[in-house]
């Protein structure tokens, strides 16, 4: 049985442990229905052009964990921002562990999307914004809803800010020979809100993981929202991570990808402006070796005027490994004055990696600024030979020159700890200790 | 300002298309419809060998098993193949030896558009190989060529000529296979031209084509094939126009050009083919096929002016097989109206040592669409292989649209690539400036679009410089918001 038959078997299973009165079961039906239509995307889709899911679709995962797991938090507390004190919601294997959790009511609701669906008290909130701005006909984004029943559910009223940034971390124990994971958040700032969320995916094995994850932004009016996607999970990983972002007047949003690990990771970042004088700001980090691949897909769909968006993606290539990127900006034609900027730089460090961009600008406002600029490029002979004449050994040099050019992405970390730990993690890739702290 | 915006747009509205005219020349038109009959009679009709016959045979069957493509970005209604004649000669056919003996209606319509033979053959010295609904009247300075060893010819003449060069080049570069319109082209191919430049022979001249389509729901299946043998050098112009008509007609052409070792091949071209009326009704549908092979140190340039067309699709390439070659593209394409363009590059890096350069200017006005789409496919092969592509859209008034779609693969560590693009608008404090120095709007518009396209018209040969910039004009008069 192949992969897409074997979810839409489990799928009668999964609705025999769900509340079939409550109307979140309509959009799964309508979402399962749409999957068993469009089935798993393939390269003749020009969306998934240079990346494949044939050999994910051969593999026998669980689509349900068998048992519960337990961590102990000394085992696994190298995963988390532990420097500082955050939020934390923790999921084993898919299931919620709230012994390594620290979630909150306290004018804020940092919790489950569970209670979120199942509780009287938030049917309002769900009502209004769940599955509004995920893709309803995106398959892998239907196939998510089908099985949405948990993740991270953290709404923001208006004007607060949570009292510190919030972790959401997905392990994978590695129990089961091969798990696929569907980890569905939802997010919402009110008018004036803040939040800082930092997203992880760790398995704790080599053993196989697929994880589809969809998380929905909601900015409201003024609200600011800062999202950490830290994408550095074993070599088996594998994770398809969709991201929906609606925006509202004057919100400003920021999501920062770090890819350095996972066999392959698609991620589907989606911005939708509908409001005046916003920014959304993309920025991404990705370091590969092996045969590991990593494709980024963005979109950032301008509908209003006077909006801005701003792009950065640096890319470091070695190995076997392959780059993808596809960033897509559309502004629409009433969206006059619109500044869009997307930036995509490419290092090749082997013979055997690749590189595929497509940087891609549908424009049909004639006010507007719009630019995009893509480099594939070496390191500078110039500039490692006067590292080295200077008496810095070879390997150093070049991770001094590759950091240089990763660093302008970590600026806008606004969280110092996490921008620490990011450093920590490129210098680990890269394989060096320069002497002190990047 | 004396000429307001409402003036231009109105002028502009009712300014019918040039070069929209017929001539009256009786036609051999074949009935409407294709078969395997029809590309049969096509090859009898022109006295053709049998291999090229089982040639065109063979490439109409791969194409009756191929779909459309539907991948540009352009929306339009699918022409119906079986309601087009494959073939259409101008009737009274006599080769002739000096302008003196040609048709003087054909004489009267080259004069109209601004191409007189004489006045070309005096000033510029161009010899022109003229295609007029597909059947090639008129070559001169022939004879010139033919005492450097050049052969410049119709391509029908050289399969009967020359059938050892045209059977070892033809299809080498654009397999029949290659998509659907490339089949449909080595199917039914009427004429077209074929040039052969010896070894290490600079060719003197400009040689130039044009292209015109005339008679009434007839397609026009082009079929061009320079070779460059080792060391030598060829300028190629090619021009295009087609008369008013509300029907659209079909354009399907293939170009292959093949420059050997150290040769090299400067293809230009300008296109201001019936790009529809004000409400996008007519227009010539433009799905072309160029491409060529560079071998070693070889080095091939294509420079296009896009100007007309109710819908282009159109991508000249570059194979870079030798180590040491060049490709180079540079183009404007300029659509207002309804015109749709989805035109661009294609440059594959084989060998090592490998250049590219890509300048392309999109202009969109009315409620045009300028789309391009590129690709620059870095081999693991190519070492040291290097890319820079720019691609700047200009917009003109808010119902148009520019689109980017790039394309960049690169397997080899070494590959330098660079891609920018910009989108724009004719800025009101240029426009200011302009005013205020004494400059009218009108003309301060010309000023900033030749600016803006100039990286590109610098590439032409003079002559098509200047009527380039004169098509510039008159497709984007009174289009600014």
């Amino acid at each position: 049985m192949d992969l897409k038959d074997k979810l839409l078997s489990s799928f009668i299973a999964f609705e025999n442990n769900v509340d079939l009165d409550n109307p979140v079961h309509e959009v799964r039906s309508e979402a399962i229905k749409n999957f068993e239509v469009k089935g798993f995307p393939t390269k003749k889709e020009e969306a998934w052009k240079y990346t494949s899911l044939n050999s994910l679709q051969k593999v026998d995962f669980s689509i349900f964990p068998k048992q519960e797991n337990t961590l102990e938090y000394k085992n696994v507390k190298k995963y988390f921002l532990h420097e500082i004190d955050t939020y934390k919601i923790v999921f084993i294997d898919g299931v919620y562990s709230s012994y390594l959790s620290e979630t909150t009511h306290d004018g804020v609701d940092v919790c489950l999307l569970s209670a979120a669906l199942t509780k009287p008290q938030y049917k309002q909130v769900i009502d209004v914004y769940f599955n509004q701005v995920a893709s309803r006909d995106e398959s892998l984004t239907t196939l998510n809803t089908a099985f949405s029943r948990e993740g991270a559910y953290i709404y923001i009223p208006k004007g607060k800010v949570p009292k510190k940034p919030i972790q959401i971390v997905h392990f994978s124990t590695g129990n089961e020979a091969a798990l696929m994971l569907q980890p569905r958040n939802l997010i919402i700032a009110e008018e004036n809100a803040e939040v800082q969320i930092i997203e992880r995916h760790q398995s704790l094995t080599e053993n196989e993981v697929f994880t589809n994850c969809v998380t929905e932004i909601f900015a409201a009016k003024d609200a600011n929202v800062d999202y950490y996607k830290v994408q550095n999970d074993a070599k088996t990983a594998s994770l398809v991570d969709n991201t929906y972002i609606a925006q509202k007047d004057n919100s400003v949003v920021r999501v920062h990808t770090f890819s350095f690990g996972g066999k392959l990771i698609r991620n589907n970042l989606n911005f939708y402006q509908n409001g005046e004088h916003m920014d959304s700001v993309l920025k991404g980090i990705t370091i590969l070796g092996d045969k590991q691949h990593v494709d980024h897909h963005t979109l950032v769909h301008h509908a209003q005027p006077n909006c801005e968006s701003h792009q950065d993606y640096k890319g470091i290539f070695g190995d076997k490994s392959t780059g993808v990127f596809n960033g897509k900006i559309i502004v629409d034609q009433i969206a006059q004055k619109t500044n869009a900027f997307q930036q995509n730089n490419n290092i090749l460090l082997s013979d055997k990696a690749t590189i595929n961009t497509k940087p891609q600008l549908e424009i049909f406002a004639d006010d507007v600024k719009c630019s995009h600029g893509c480099t594939i490029g070496q390191l500078d002979e110039d500039a490692l030979f006067y590292l080295q004449s200077r008496g810095i050994p070879k390997k150093e040099a070049t991770a001094l020159l590759m950091y240089a050019f990763a660093n302008n992405v970590l600026e806008s970390v606004r969280i110092p700890e996490l921008k620490k730990r990011i450093n920590k993690i490129i210098a680990n890739t890269l394989g060096v200790r320069v002497g002190f702290d990047l | 300002m004396a000429y307001t915006e409402e003036e231009l747009k109105k002028e502009l509205e009712t300014k019918e298309y040039e070069y929209g005219f017929y001539t009256d020349i009786e036609s051999d038109t074949f009935p409407k419809g294709l078969s395997e009959d029809i590309v049969i009679a096509i090859s009898q009709k022109k006295q053709e060998p049998e291999w090229m016959t089982e040639w065109r045979l063979e490439a109409f069957r791969v194409w009756k098993e191929m779909e459309e493509p539907e991948w540009a970005n352009v929306n339009y209604d699918k022409p119906n193949f079986q309601d087009i004649s494959y073939y259409s000669a101008p009737n009274k056919k006599p080769k002739y030896n000096s302008l003196d003996e040609v048709d003087p209606e054909l004489l009267d319509t080259f004069k109209r558009l601004g191409i007189s033979l004489d006045e070309q053959k005096k000033l510029a010295g161009v010899a022109v190989d003229i295609v007029m609904d597909s059947v090639s009247v008129a070559t001169t300075f022939k004879k010139t060529l033919a005492e450097k060893g050049i052969i410049f010819c119709s391509i029908s003449e050289a399969i009967q000529e020359h059938p050892e060069l045209v059977k070892k080049y033809i299809g080498t570069v654009v397999p029949r296979k290659d998509n659907f319109y490339a089949a449909l082209n080595s199917a039914v191919f009427s004429d077209g031209s074929f040039c052969y430049i010896p070894k290490g022979v600079r060719c003197p001249m400009e040689l130039s084509t044009y292209f015109r389509i005339n008679q009434a729901g007839t397609g026009q299946f082009e079929r061009t094939l320079v070779i460059a043998d080792e060391g030598s050098y060829v300028s190629y112009l090619e021009g295009c126009t087609a008369p008013s008509r509300d029907e659209n007609q079909l354009h399907a052409a293939v170009v292959e050009l093949i420059a050997l070792d150290d040769a090299e091949i400067k293809y230009s071209t300008v296109q201001n083919w019936f790009p529809g009326d004000k409400d996008g009704k007519g227009g010539v549908f433009n799905f072309v096929t160029k491409r060529g092979l560079c071998e070693t140190n070889a080095k091939i340039s294509w420079t296009q002016v896009e100007t007309g067309s109710a819908v282009t699709w159109k991508y000249p390439s570059c194979v870079l097989k030798g180590d040491n070659s060049i490709g180079e593209f540079y183009s404007i394409a300029v659509t207002n109206n309804f015109q749709q363009a989805d035109t661009g590059t294609k440059m594959i890096h084989l060998g090592k040592n490998t250049k590219s350069t890509i300048i392309s200017k999109g202009i969109s006005a009315g409620q045009s669409q300028n789309s391009y789409r590129g690709l620059v496919q870095v081999n693991s092969r190519a070492e040291n292989a290097r890319n820079f592509s720019q691609c700047d859209s200009l917009l003109m008034g808010n119902k148009c649209g520019a689109h980017t779609f790039p394309y960049i693969e690169a397997k080899n560590k070494t590959a330098q690539i660079e891609h920018e693009a910009t989108t724009s608008k004719i800025g009101e404090d240029q426009i200011f400036y302009c005013n205020q120095r004494g400059i009218d709007t009108e003309k301060a518009i010309a000023l900033i679009v030749n600016g803006f396209s100039k990286e590109v018209l610098n590439k032409l040969p003079m002559e098509f410089a200047v009527e380039a910039q004169k098509l510039l004009e008159i497709s984007l008069e009174g289009s600014v918001g």
